[in-house]
């Protein structure tokens, strides 16, 4: 059973590697249940779009 | 067509802001932030007449400016000791940081979100890419974060290196680049939520 501190590190593994059928699957099932990591989730994908907007110059 | 660019159009002075701002996030230096837009600026306008509209300036200057920048940080990589990037990055399990919100990860507790640190909802965050201040609060963020967790993170996410490439050039190992980046992350997030995201979260 995966914990939150692992589930965060999945999340932001996922922009580095392919998770396995497994990883992704606990992934899935624990974001069902647990709104902090469902946030954290989409917080970090935010974090990507804004590093990418500073990279890009739309930040003006 | 030559001559086309203005360079003191309004145009021109906002990209430049924001290559500023780009190398200022990237680098811990201003005075070389300065230099490496000024540089990439002086390539940009010896070239100027091979460009035909403003966005292909814009993401070849900018593609000028993020070499200039990598190129500045292989350099200097070189002179930090690995010993300094590698120290405590080894295990994920003894992180001061990660033990506060999620708890110590031992056989008798599961290690989930702390009440104080679950992470809120973020309201409409896409909107706040359109204000400068956003900007100010992600580069005061990024430069809070710890110097080995920093490195990573900007060679990761802004300057878009992929892990292996920053493994072999710190000379670190994968998983500790992983590691690092969860952590820069999971900091990151917090710092943006308590400085910007924070006051008008509903409580939950």
């Amino acid at each position: 059973m995966l914990t939150c501190r692992d589930i965060t590190r999945l999340q932001s593994e996922r922009n580095e590697r392919e998770l396995t059928a497994r990883e992704r699957m606990e992934l899935r099932m624990h974001t069902l249940v647990c709104r902090g990591c469902r946030r954290y989730g989409k917080q970090i994908a935010f974090i990507r779009r804004a590093a990418r907007a500073v990279r890009e110059g739309d930040t003006e | 067509m030559s001559a086309a660019i203005d360079w003191d159009s309004p145009d021109l002075v906002a990209l430049r802001a924001a290559m500023l701002r780009f190398a200022r996030i990237s680098l811990r230096d201003a005075a070389a932030a300065e230099d490496m837009v000024q540089e990439a600026l002086l390539a940009a306008m010896q070239a100027a007449a091979g460009f035909d509209g403003r966005s292909t300036l814009k993401t070849w200057m900018f593609s000028i400016l993020r070499h200039k920048i990598v190129d500045h940080i292989r350099k200097s990589s070189r002179e930090v000791s690995r010993c300094d990037l590698v120290a405590d990055a080894d295990a994920d399990e003894d992180d001061a940081h990660l033990d506060a919100i999620f708890g110590k990860k031992t056989p008798w507790s599961n290690a989930h979100w702390t009440d104080e640190d679950r992470p809120a909802e973020w309201p409409e965050p896409e909107s706040a890419l359109e204000q400068k201040q956003f900007w100010d609060v992600f580069d005061a963020c990024v430069h809070r974060l710890p110097e080995n967790l920093s490195r990573v993170f900007l060679m990761r996410e802004l300057l878009d290196l992929d892990t292996p490439e920053i493994c072999t050039e710190l000379g670190i190992s994968t998983n500790n680049c992983w590691v690092i980046l969860h952590r820069a992350r999971t900091r990151l997030r917090g710092c943006l939520e308590h400085n910007w995201f924070d006051e008008d979260a509903p409580q939950c």
